[in-house]
């Protein structure tokens, strides 16, 4: 069954001659369950398909669907409930004075939930953090704590998908693995959806089962991950970036 | 031949809750060859780069026995002497060209300022060096980017730029500081070759410090894995994927492969002892 659905879509920045035709006529569906990947370059469109999704950026055309409700320019809160997303860079996208506490009690509040303190411990503990974790502030976490918090920040409406922009790429590699394999086991427990946006080839084999090759705003190829690994892309853009990564 | 001989660096940091060791009693040696810093971060490889030009301001604390520039030593030099080792002897391209070049000279103003800056050359010659030098790191119309501000310049171009202008005073050692990861993977392959050229035209020395082990291993000769300020292990780069220490199998097996797919990662164990062992010497 098709979780989401993203038909012909276009961002664009500016007007006039100052036009930015950042995605072009992109389409591609995710069923529920799986995980799927973008890559490409940075500029080819990639995080903006993600931005659309969520409602970042102002101006897009196309049809966007998620478990087959269409998605309206103004978005329902019923929508963030099912869509959250977790950003690159886990130094910015965090509260610099609000405590790992503030951060998700403030989501939960804002989703209705009656239950917030219960709630809070236990999404500390899915994302492997603890209780001990929950009143610091993000300057005393490091980089791989500070993304935790973001996926449990991310988790906290309960979502059926996850939108992950580059959500290892200011990482060491040691708490890449940690990162990765947090997600995976979040996945298969709370029968999450992912796609995820990634420059690394390898990590994007690891973590989808489909993904999509982007450049200059289109994209240009989809298959899945067994021609990725075998390194049989048709396109030659695809065979580009797989030499360039291998 | 050896260009650079470290022995027994400290890099200290007085705090409150006492004095922090970001480098800890690190030696090696550098000749004309491709030398690789790895670790993760806060490993002390950065500060290893910085603390032999003397770039650690205080409160930052270095200490070493020896660091010698082809017999000289750079510790007991004087900060107006140090001056004319840094560009002309010694250079250094730092991480994120955004934050390196001058956001309000042109390209072209700073390249010369650089080359005239260790060569008593007229503004003519200088310019036609910066061309050509511009040309040598493949950008392709020089005089336009010349004119242009740093502003107007894509990362990957940003980052040649770097290389040119640390290159122009035509040094003996280059210390790269994680020159390509803030680059895409198809222009990092082409910032690399670019260095990888011009270093071994000119037979210098290079420090390449990075934490892209498979970067690392295609592209370097020797290898030092550093963990929490001190050398674990050395080994020649081809060798690199028969690593011996469980810190640096911990790194290598923690990455994803396209060809080997796991369900899991491996996530890397930290042994207390790997800070406390003493640290391998890179000196040969």
């Amino acid at each position: 069954m098709t979780m989401l659905t993203v038909e012909n879509l276009c961002v664009w920045f500016g007007g006039g001659r100052d036009r930015v035709d950042a995605v072009r006529q992109a389409s591609f569906h995710v069923e529920r369950g799986a995980s799927f990947g973008l890559v490409g370059e940075s500029g080819s469109g990639k995080s903006t398909i993600l931005r659309a999704i969520m409602g970042l950026a102002p101006n897009w055309s196309g049809a966007i669907s998620v478990d087959d409700q269409p998605v309206t320019k103004k978005r329902e809160k019923a929508f963030y409930k099912t869509v959250q997303m977790v950003f690159q860079d886990p130094y910015a996208s965090l509260h610099p004075r609000h405590s790992v506490d503030q951060v998700l009690g403030e989501t939960l509040h804002l989703h209705g939930f009656r239950d917030i303190d219960a709630r809070v411990v236990k999404l500390l503990d899915d994302v492997g953090l603890g209780g001990k974790f929950r009143f610091r502030y993000p300057h005393q976490l490091s980089g791989g704590q500070r993304q935790r918090v973001a996926i449990a920040r991310a988790l906290a409406p309960e979502p059926s998908i996850l939108l992950l922009d580059e959500p290892t790429s200011a990482l060491d590699v040691s708490v890449q693995a940690e990162i990765l394999n947090l997600l995976t086991d979040l996945r298969s427990e709370q029968k999450l959806t992912y796609v995820m946006v990634s420059h690394d080839l390898s990590v994007v084999g690891h973590m989808c089962e489909q993904l999509a090759v982007m450049k200059d705003g289109e994209i240009v190829e989809i298959m899945d991950v067994e021609t990725l690994r075998t390194a049989q892309a048709r396109h030659a853009y695809s065979q580009e970036l797989l030499a360039a990564s291998i | 031949m050896t260009l650079l001989d470290v022995e027994n660096l400290w890099v200290k940091f007085p705090s409150r809750q006492g004095v922090f060791d970001a480098v800890r009693g690190v030696s090696f040696t550098l000749g004309r060859e491709r030398l690789a810093i790895v670790g993760e971060s806060g490993s002390g490889k950065s500060m290893t780069g910085r603390a032999i030009l003397r770039l650690i301001r205080p409160p930052g604390i270095v200490t070493a026995d020896q660091v010698s520039l082809e017999g000289v030593d750079l510790m007991q030099k004087t900060e107006r002497e140090m001056r004319d080792v840094r560009g002309k002897r010694v250079s250094m391209v730092m991480q994120d060209p955004k934050f390196s070049l001058n956001p309000v000279m042109t390209i072209g103003q700073q390249i010369i300022e650089a080359y005239r800056l260790h060569n008593k050359a007229r503004k003519s010659i200088a310019y036609e060096n910066a061309l050509s030098m511009l040309e040598a790191v493949s950008i392709r119309d020089p005089e336009r980017v010349m004119r242009a501000y740093p502003h107007e310049m894509s990362g990957g171009m940003g980052q040649r730029i770097m290389i040119a202008m640390m290159l122009i005073p035509s040094p003996e050692i280059l210390i790269a500081d994680e020159p390509t990861s803030a680059l895409d993977v198809s222009v990092q392959r082409q910032v690399l070759s670019i260095i990888d050229t011009l270093v071994r035209d000119r037979g210098m020395g290079l420090i390449f410090i990075s934490h892209d082990l498979n970067l690392v291993a295609d592209f370097c000769d020797r290898v030092l894995i550093m963990y929490s300020g001190r050398i674990v292990e050395v080994c020649d780069a081809k060798n690199l994927h028969e690593a011996k220490h469980p810190y640096t199998r911990g790194l290598l097996n923690s990455l994803p492969r396209l060809n080997a797919p796991r369900k899991k990662l491996d996530v890397l164990s930290r042994d207390p002892a790997w800070s406390e062992a003493p640290s391998v010497s890179g000196r040969i």
